[in-house]
């Protein structure tokens, strides 16, 4: 039998370690709250000779997300991490990495946007980049967060793919909490990246290549379409690899997590931390007699939308947990995705969005039974007026 | 011991709760169960008020939030019992307090106004200053822990603050820190 190596890490040393595992090429750095932990402790593995990663230190975020699109194009497994604003001000780069189909893999410790500032969790920064082309991966907890960004390169790298991975976990309430883990073994790891060969290089002067050129009304449409495709490859290679890695660590991974959701009629679906803290709850209302399930959404870009829409299946009420806000329009992210998912598949189901959590407001046990509550209603008379609440808020429209 | 045992750890920013918190984490982690510990930040300021959590379980453990009904509370500073309600959520008939205070027992009750409850106290700064030369209280407070709680074997404990000051400490700071640690198993008191 596997002996599992038992690691006690936070979620930021958890993502070091897989760092230190991967040994990338190019790792670009520039620190802010709740990311900065987790390249302190990559600089250690580079001081102390653990990588061989050329480690560049630069002036900000827009630069390092720059030079990590430099090193990929030179044929480099290229890494960088951030948060929230340094996110944010990255954020044109951020869409170039992926339109010129480089394989990035960037941790990114999720926090809320300023303003005001606010140093805490929520999801405004990834989700306000869910449309730049990257592939996003939520992470329940420590050892998801570690498991994903060894997945992540293969899914990047993967040849119907190329196109960059963020792997996203919750500032502080991952990144700085210790627990246990189980870690691969240095050449288990070692074996299952693999050596990158990029597919084109700047550096290789027998098949010169240009990336970025002006590209205008004649073709920039169909590289577009291109890129499309790629994330319509995504899908597939990620449930692959998610079961390759099964195989390896005896933790298989899909696009989402069906729990105990078979035969439920209340339906909370999530992403992030707050997964496993619902799945107490679920555990506590099924010994109560309550037919309650979780979606944990893995891949929210791609979005498994048919395979989800038939997960749901049995469910009477649906109660969709965003931790970010989408201004002006009907409910979250998240929410959107949901309703769209289920347009056209006959079902007339309740469905109520929950916003919670922003800020890092914490999303307690009570709150997430509040939310289950709630559904019992929307079960029995269909999706409310009042379908936007809002999760632990005080004062009006709170729940 | 029960399923899962909970933690709450009030200090002021700078007395060390992160580092405990994550240390009886650490240690519960290299006896075989699972763990968690973190830090609940607020503005990081050198006194403000701030705490810290520590989950120990025979299970993994899934939960992600903050602890409202410890089974334990450990308070780094006794200034902080007429400023933030450290008793909050404990269970009334075995909820168990320390409080690192010149005081004794009855005077953390009076002053918490508290009935029930198992409520220990170690004069930790004193000792810290006598042992470590300066008034960080954490290392202390964990023995203090482990001899009112048999959570975890002190053995344990000391093995994995060996681990943690071997990496840039001088040894006169990891064997200022094992007396302190020491001292307070000894020497906390209750009722």
């Amino acid at each position: 039998m596997r002996v599992a190596r038992r690691l006690i890490l936070t979620g930021n040393d958890a993502t070091a370690e897989a760092m230190r595992q991967i040994d990338p090429d190019v790792v670009t750095c520039f620190p802010i709250t709740p990311q900065t932990e987790l390249m302190h402790k990559f600089a250690e593995h580079v001081a102390d000779g653990d990588v061989k990663t050329e480690f560049v230190l630069v002036e900000s975020e827009h630069s390092a997300m720059s030079a990590a699109v430099g090193a990929a194009a030179a044929g480099a497994r290229a890494m960088t991490a951030t948060s929230a604003n340094g996110l944010a001000l990255m954020w044109e780069i951020v869409y170039i990495a992926a339109s010129y189909r480089l394989p990035i893999v960037m941790p990114v410790v999720n926090r809320a946007l300023s303003g005001p500032i606010n140093i805490h969790c929520d999801h405004s920064d990834t989700m306000g980049c869910r449309d730049t082309g990257w592939i996003q991966l939520y992470s329940e907890n420590a050892q998801e967060v570690y498991d994903n960004i060894l997945q992540a390169v293969r899914i990047a790298e993967h040849p119907d793919v190329l196109l960059p991975v963020m792997v996203t976990f919750d500032g502080f309430i991952l990144s700085h909490t210790a627990e246990i883990l189980e870690g691969l073994e240095d050449a288990e790891a070692r074996n299952w990246i693999g050596n990158y060969e990029a597919k084109y290089s700047l550096l290789n002067t027998d098949d010169p290549v240009t990336f970025g050129p002006l590209d205008l009304q004649d073709y920039y449409f169909e590289h577009k379409r291109q890129e499309i495709e790629g994330m319509w490859h995504a899908p597939t290679v990620i449930r692959e690899i998610g079961r390759a890695y099964g195989e390896l660590s005896g933790r298989p991974y899909d696009l989402f997590e069906a729990y105990r959701l078979e035969d439920a009629e209340l339906a909370v679906v999530a992403l992030g931390s707050t997964c496993g803290t619902t799945k107490v709850v679920v555990d506590e209302l099924r010994d109560q007699g309550t037919k309650a399930g979780l979606l944990k959404i893995r891949s929210f870009r791609p979005f498994p939308e048919a395979e989800i829409a038939e997960a749901l299946g049995n469910a009477k009420a649906i109660g969709v947990l965003d931790r970010s806000v989408s201004f002006g329009a009907p409910g979250g992210p998240v929410h959107k995705e949901i309703k769209a998912a289920l347009y056209g598949t006959g079902r007339e189901i309740g469905i109520v969005n929950y916003i919670y959590g922003l800020g890092g407001r914490d999303m307690s046990m009570d709150n997430i039974k509040t939310a289950f509550a709630g559904l019992e209603k929307v079960a029995r008379e269909g999706t409310p007026d009042d379908n936007i609440r809002f999760l632990g808020l005080r004062g009006e429209g709170g729940v | 011991m029960p399923q899962l045992t909970e933690i709450r750890w009030h200090a002021r920013g700078g007395q060390g709760a992160k580092t405990a918190s994550l240390l009886v984490a650490e240690a519960a982690a290299m006896e075989g169960k699972y763990s968690q510990g973190f830090p609940d930040y607020g503005p990081e300021r050198m006194g403000a008020p701030m705490r810290g959590f520590t989950r120990i379980s025979d299970k993994p453990i899934r939960v992600h939030c903050a602890i409202y009904e410890p089974g334990m509370v450990v308070v780094l500073d006794d200034t902080l019992l007429s400023a933030v309600d450290v008793a909050a959520g404990t269970p009334a008939d075995d909820g168990l307090i320390i409080v690192n205070t010149v005081g004794t027992a009855a005077d953390v009750r009076r002053e918490l106004k508290l009935e029930g409850r198992k409520i220990f106290t170690i004069d930790a700064t004193g000792i810290a200053i006598d042992e470590i030369g300066r008034p960080i209280p954490n290392t202390p407070m964990l023995g203090a822990l482990m001899k009112v709680s048999n959570l975890l074997s002190l053995d344990t404990v000391m093995a994995q603050i060996k681990k943690k000051f071997s990496h840039g400490f001088r040894p006169e700071i990891l064997e200022g820190n094992i007396r302190a640690i020491q001292r307070a198993y000894e020497e906390v008191v209750g009722e």
